[in-house]
């Protein structure tokens, strides 16, 4: 078992490391350097090839990534143009807004899309299937964002029952009372809803598979009673299930960004738009490395919890 | 080949017969998917809306493209404008229309380009040795390793606005699964039987891929890929959303559903237009694609 | 007699992982195999599976290197690592394999998988179609019926008739047949070895026909080679080695035949026991721990391949017949002994 952690574990430090270099590309990727937004308009080539010096940025590229890498390892992420903070100094915050969000909208995912899942793998009549089925389609097929406006669009223009957007008074989760809890229902459904849609469609589409198992047949013969026989297939689905649901809370926090515009919500999406249009590049750089390095061990996490479900994966 | 020859000529079927493939697996495959209701009914409603994004100059009269602002926001089914007007008073309906031209072509032309590039990387890296086989694959994977949507608003936020730096984005996100699609089918393909065979003829590599290779792989990559047509539209209205994508006064669905959001209050059922085309065509597309993979996987 | 390929001391081994911290190990699937063919005739290779007749065929056809040894063809050796004669080797010598539905392409119509070959070899297209169904009417299947059909639409029979005219098709001197009757039925398999033995005497073939299955060899060889995990046992002419079969393995083979005949029945020693690992296999004869008639002699060193007193053409390596091998029974040799 340990031989398995380890091995995995071997194998994400090379990703973790090419998504570093790819992060630090970024800022080079555009037109014009990371300087731009620092330099005055007017600046003289001398001025700018001052600058440029006294950044380091004349340092020949591999040597600037591994400066930078050094900075990120020890929690150095750079300092924001906008704000003049650490931008560690703001995603901090920012990180614990979009967990808040993204732990309410895979809460709904999990018990939404599970019931409606079961509901159609289990079913005897051909029609509750369907309707899953539709359901999911249209759930991956809709832009979420929409999703979000259409809402707004009917609970708060039209029947006025709950905020457009925003966090509400309070200025961090801390302070977060009961009274606020309603600004966090339309966003996290709107993030819930692709979610949803996928574990609804992976959980019929592997419960529907291990019905067609022989061991299903077998435990009917045996006489086992039909709630039995439910949770012994769902035992056997839970793996797949179990992986698919850890990937998308994985990418829920990677992709709340629009979400987050619509709904004005203070997390990390929220500060990724923010970058983008102000060109607050190191803001934009640290904030992308934060996201995608989760990404990586959320996804790492759920390759280890794989074995606890299915002992058979060790064994390989 | 004279000994042949020869003895072929005691055979009375002597004549050189043409090959034609009769009914071959893509005329079944045809067939299938004709048969197919639901894909056949999207295919039609796809046609339908890229034909008149193409043929929008000849559709939309240029009186409703113009500025009014005497007409701002007009609801749906007024006179004249069946959809209603936008916030500055252009026609929603030829809004719309001339916005698929643009959200159309950035989500099909990535595919498309991702589709040439990760296919032929795939192809490549299952035909390649085991160690370069494993180099590109793990480089594959460091972009698999970003969110979808993380990965193109990164890339077209650092790459800063503008549709084509928004085509290489979602070209970019798009092909790691495509690339992992090609090299699964193709290794799985290279441990066939007939590809042994093929070796045994004295056959070039680049023989081998483009006459066995690709015929059995182009499948699975193609089915692949027209799944993430929605995907990609979806994620391209999404960057303009975010104004990430081409600039106004051009109509696109996403940018659209920008600038009518501030009069959402005023009239949202005009707000939400746009989204709903998105939707249409998202969910036609991903129809489309499940009738086409049911449509490839029977075996011949 | 003019030998058209030749094998000398040829060695291939394949490693074996267990995982990156796990046991490693060598197989040997081939070792110090030595046999000649001569032009024209068709030279049998029986053994069990696992007995490295599929890797000798791919090693033939240059699909994979050898470790040790080399192949002559033509009284020119072949040298593995260039292109070119690898080249030389496929233009000889060709391959029908046992799988006959997996070794088509199930997008191709026949005379496209047969054409695909002569194409490579730089046939223009029409050409290439043309000898393809002039291939196709020489098996049998007439091309006005069968170059449109996909596998699916082929029975097991006429789709190993479809391998044989791709073999045939690029005019080979040396036809390798890979267990290619082995997954036919019997009356079909009949057929086949009929056309085999059809466009031998027309082509001028020379065959080298592996099999498991004893009497199909019988039925089809002037000469025989038996392996066992990796080595060659006995190589004789068949009637000789059936009738009067010198090493203890063939002995075990032949009288393990399901006859009705009574006259048929042997007293010979079974096999018995199981087969070493073929991962490191242990010094010394590898069929010692199944021998009836094994002696310490065979478990240290390895009996070399020689031929029989009585008959030069009729090789075994087993210590029993090798002249001052230390072997109990080695230096007489008056009748099936038994310790």
């Amino acid at each position: 078992m340990l031989l398995y952690v380890l091995r995995r574990a071997l194998a994400v430090v090379p990703i973790l490391f090419g998504v570093s270099v790819i992060c630090f590309s970024l800022v080079h990727l555009g037109p014009g350097d990371a300087i731009n937004a620092i330099t005055p308009d007017n600046a003289t080539p001398e001025v700018i090839a001052a600058i440029r010096k006294a950044y380091g940025f004349d340092r020949p590229l591999p040597i600037q990534y591994f400066d930078w890498l050094g900075l990120v390892l020890s929690g150095n992420l750079g300092t924001s143009i906008l704000t003049g903070r650490s931008v560690a100094a703001e995603i901090v915050p920012a990180a614990l807004h979009t967990s808040v969000l993204a732990v309410c909208a895979i809460c709904v995912s999990l018990f939404a899309g599970l019931a409606m899942g079961m509901l159609a793998g289990f079913a005897r009549q051909r029609w509750a299937d369907r309707l899953v089925s539709s359901f999911a389609v249209l759930g991956v097929s809709v832009p979420h964002y929409w999703m979000g406006i259409v809402l707004v669009a009917v609970f708060s223009v039209k029947l006025g029952l709950l905020p457009a957007m925003g966090m509400g008074p309070a200025t961090a989760i801390s302070e977060f009372g009961l009274n606020d809890l309603k600004f966090i229902i339309l966003p996290a459904l709107t993030l819930s809803l692709i979610p949803t849609a996928i574990i609804a469609r992976t959980t019929r589409a592997t419960i529907a598979e291990t019905r067609k198992n022989d061991f299903v047949q077998t435990l009917r013969s045996v006489g086992l009673g039909r709630r039995r026989i439910i949770w012994h297939v769902t035992k056997n689905a839970a793996p797949a299930i179990l992986t698919v649901s850890g990937l998308q809370i994985a990418q829920l926090l990677g992709g709340s960004i629009l979400v987050e515009t619509v709904f004005a919500w203070p997390g990390t999406g929220y500060l990724l738009n923010t970058a983008i249009t102000t060109r607050d590049l190191p803001l934009l750089q640290g904030t992308i490395l934060v996201l995608a390095t989760f990404f990586v061990l959320m996804n790492f996490i759920v390759d280890m919890l794989q074995p606890l479900c299915d002992p058979r994966i060790v064994r390989q | 080949m004279t000994g042949i020859e020869a003895h072929v000529l005691s055979i009375e079927t002597a004549e050189p017969v043409r090959i034609r493939k009769r009914r071959g697996y893509w005329w079944a495959v045809w067939r299938r998917l004709l048969q197919d209701r639901v894909a056949m009914s999207c295919a039609c409603v796809l046609v339908i809306i890229i034909a008149a994004a193409a043929l929008a100059p000849l559709i939309v009269p240029a009186q409703a493209m113009k500025n009014s602002i005497a007409h701002r926001l007009l609801p749906i089914l007024s006179d004249g404008h069946i959809l209603g007007t936008d916030e500055l008073g252009r026609d929603m309906l030829g809004r719309l229309v001339y916005g698929g031209r643009v959200s159309l072509l950035m989500g099909i032309l990535p595919v498309l380009v991702a589709m040439l590039v990760g296919g032929t990387l795939g192809i490549f890296a299952g035909f390649t040795g085991r160690f370069i086989n494993m180099l590109i694959m793990r480089l594959v994977d460091v972009f698999f390793a970003f969110p979808s949507v993380l990965l193109a608003v990164g890339l077209a936020g650092a790459l800063g606005s503008g549709a084509v730096n928004c085509l290489i984005a979602l070209s970019v996100v798009l092909t790691p699964a495509i690339a992992r699609v090609a090299e699964a089918a193709t290794t799985q393909i290279r441990s066939q039987g007939f590809i042994e065979a093929a070796v045994a003829t004295g056959a070039s590599r680049f023989q081998i891929i483009t006459g066995h290779v690709l015929s059995n792989v182009i499948g699975p990559i193609v089915t692949y890929s027209s799944s993430q047509v929605s995907l990609a539209i979806v994620l391209a209205s999404g960057l303009s959303f975010l104004g990430l994508g081409v600039s106004p006064p051009t109509a696109d669905w996403g940018l659209m559903l920008n600038t009518l959001r501030q009069s959402l209050y005023v009239a949202p059922m005009n707000a939400v237009l746009p989204g709903l085309i998105i939707l249409i065509t998202s969910v036609c597309f991903n129809l489309f694609s499940d009738g086409l993979r049911s449509a490839l996987d029977v075996k011949p | 007699m003019t030998q058209v390929l030749a094998v000398e001391r040829l060695g291939k081994d394949f490693k074996v992982s267990g995982g990156l911290l796990g046991p490693k190990g060598l197989v040997q699937a081939v070792d110090d195999c030595s046999f000649a063919v001569a032009k024209n005739e068709v030279l049998g290779l029986v053994g069990e599976s696992g007995s490295g007749k599929s890797t000798l065929a791919r090693l033939l056809m240059c699909l994979i290197r050898p470790d040790r040894g080399r192949i002559v063809l033509e009284n020119a050796a072949v040298d593995a690592r260039s292109a070119d004669e690898r080249r030389r080797v496929l233009s000889r010598v060709q391959m029908v394999f046992q799988d006959s539905y997996a070794s088509l392409n199930p997008r191709h119509t026949a005379a496209a998988e047969v054409a695909f070959g002569l194409a490579a070899r730089g046939e223009p297209r029409r050409a290439a179609e043309r000898q393809a169904c002039e291939a196709l009417a020489l098996v049998g299947l007439t091309p006005n019926l069968f170059a449109e059909r996909y596998p699916h639409e082929l029975s097991g029979g006429q789709r190993q008739r479809v391998n044989i005219a791709r073999a045939i098709a690029l005019s080979p001197k040396i036809l390798i047949l890979d267990e290619a009757v082995s997954a036919l039925d019997k009356s079909v398999q009949a057929q086949v070895l009929n056309l085999l033995g059809d466009l031998k005497r027309t082509l001028g073939l020379t065959y080298l026909f592996i099999s498991h299955d004893l009497e199909v060899v019988r039925y089809v060889s002037d000469r025989i080679v038996v392996m066992y995990l990796g080595k060659v046992m006995e190589i004789g002419s068949v009637d000789v080695v059936y009738d009067a079969p010198a090493h203890p393995y063939t002995k075990a083979l032949i009288s393990s035949r399901l006859t009705t005949d009574p006259k048929r029945r042997t007293s010979a020693a079974p096999v018995t026991g199981d087969p070493p690992s073929p991962i490191n296999p242990p010094p010394g004869c590898r069929f010692s721990s199944r021998c009836p008639i094994a002696e310490p002699i065979c478990r240290a060193r390895e009996p070399k391949l020689s031929s029989l007193r009585r008959d030069p053409h009729h090789l075994t390596a087993c210590h029993a017949h090798i002249t001052d091998s230390g072997h109990s029974l080695a230096s007489a040799r008056k009748s099936e002994g038994n310790p």
